[in-house]
């Protein structure tokens, strides 16, 4: 009796789901190709003096990442909370070694 | 044991990958993981980032950098880390055939990529004399990008063998979390990539 609740076949709204999911996905990717192109057109064309291009780059970077680690790799899905404290935490040491090396170059 | 589950591969739980304990411990050891991963390449970023103009006369980044080739290297990975989505849809439908084809699209991508940057070492060493030895530049360029190529590398090795590996098994929640956590691999390097092209080749041109 309780041997098919789990199946995918049979469970329309799993299958909704995911499908929803999938668009989400093929938004971020899109959103991704134009954020790259963004980056690149603004580099090739030399619009843009360079203190405003770099933190500009930096922030389509970042956005894009964002994309990738909450869609591609499901990190805003429930149940990611532990996974989030372990790769935050490693982000958080990876800022500090950052500074730590922008310190003692640049200081 | 732990995958029992695979006799009856049509009663597949909803997420596959995450059914077993083994599958759950995987999942979060391996986001662990990519935390230490990170650290690694910001250590690698920050040395560039310090030696970048460290020239020693030598070539700089603004007279060999070839955008073209790094902008389809961009969409070759982005492409491919999109293919490793797919696969991770068919995976949770429970479609072994088209979750391989999907992973099978990914390496060749993948592939592509690789041969691009072992084509665009080889240019930089035979036409400009840019090699690791040729500046501080030099060595933090080719120890950042080497290395990433390098996870690329063995993220093609990682995937061809668990293809060829379960090829016959099909799909069942043993194997399901090993599938799971090379996608979660393959997306990290795409996100490490995506702050080399950033900070590497554009900013290079820039600055």
């Amino acid at each position: 009796m309780a041997e098919n609740t789990n199946s995918n076949e049979s469970n329309p709204y799993q299958k909704q789901k995911k499908k929803e999911e999938m668009q989400k996905q093929l938004i971020s990717f899109a959103m991704s190709i134009l954020l790259t192109i963004i980056a690149f057109v603004i580099v090739i064309t030399d619009m843009m003096d360079e203190m405003f291009v770099v933190p500009l780059l930096l922030l389509l970077a970042i956005v894009q990442v964002a994309f990738q680690l909450y869609y591609f790799m499901h990190l805003k899905d429930k149940g990611h909370e532990f996974a989030s404290v372990m790769f935050y935490g490693g982000v958080w040491a990876a800022v500090l070694t950052l500074a730590a090396l922008g310190v003692i170059t640049w200081w | 044991m732990s995958h029992d589950q695979s006799l009856n591969p049509d009663i597949m739980p909803n997420e596959p990958e995450k059914a077993t304990l083994e599958g759950k411990n995987k999942f979060l050891g391996f986001w662990f993981f990519l935390g230490g991963e990170t650290v690694l390449f910001a250590s690698l970023f920050g040395t560039f980032i310090a030696l970048r103009h460290s020239t020693a006369d030598g070539p700089t980044g603004n007279e060999i950098f070839g955008l073209e080739l790094v902008f389809i290297m961009t969409m070759l990975l982005l492409t491919s880390s999109l293919t490793s989505v797919y696969a991770v849809y068919h995976m949770r439908n429970n479609d072994f055939n088209k979750m391989q084809l999907w992973f099978g699209i990914t390496a060749l991508l993948g592939i592509g990529f690789l041969g691009s940057e072992i084509y665009e070492f080889t240019h930089y060493i035979t036409e400009y004399g840019f090699t690791f030895r040729s500046s501080a530049f030099g060595s933090a360029f080719y120890a950042l990008v080497g290395f990433h190529g390098g996870h690329v590398t063995f993220g093609l090795a990682w995937l061809i063998g668990l293809m060829v590996r379960n090829a016959k098994r099909r799909l069942n929640l043993y194997n399901a979390p090993k599938y799971y956590t090379f996608s979660l691999y393959w997306h990290f390097i795409d996100v490490i990539w995506v702050f080399i092209f950033t900070v590497v080749y554009l900013m290079g041109k820039v600055g």
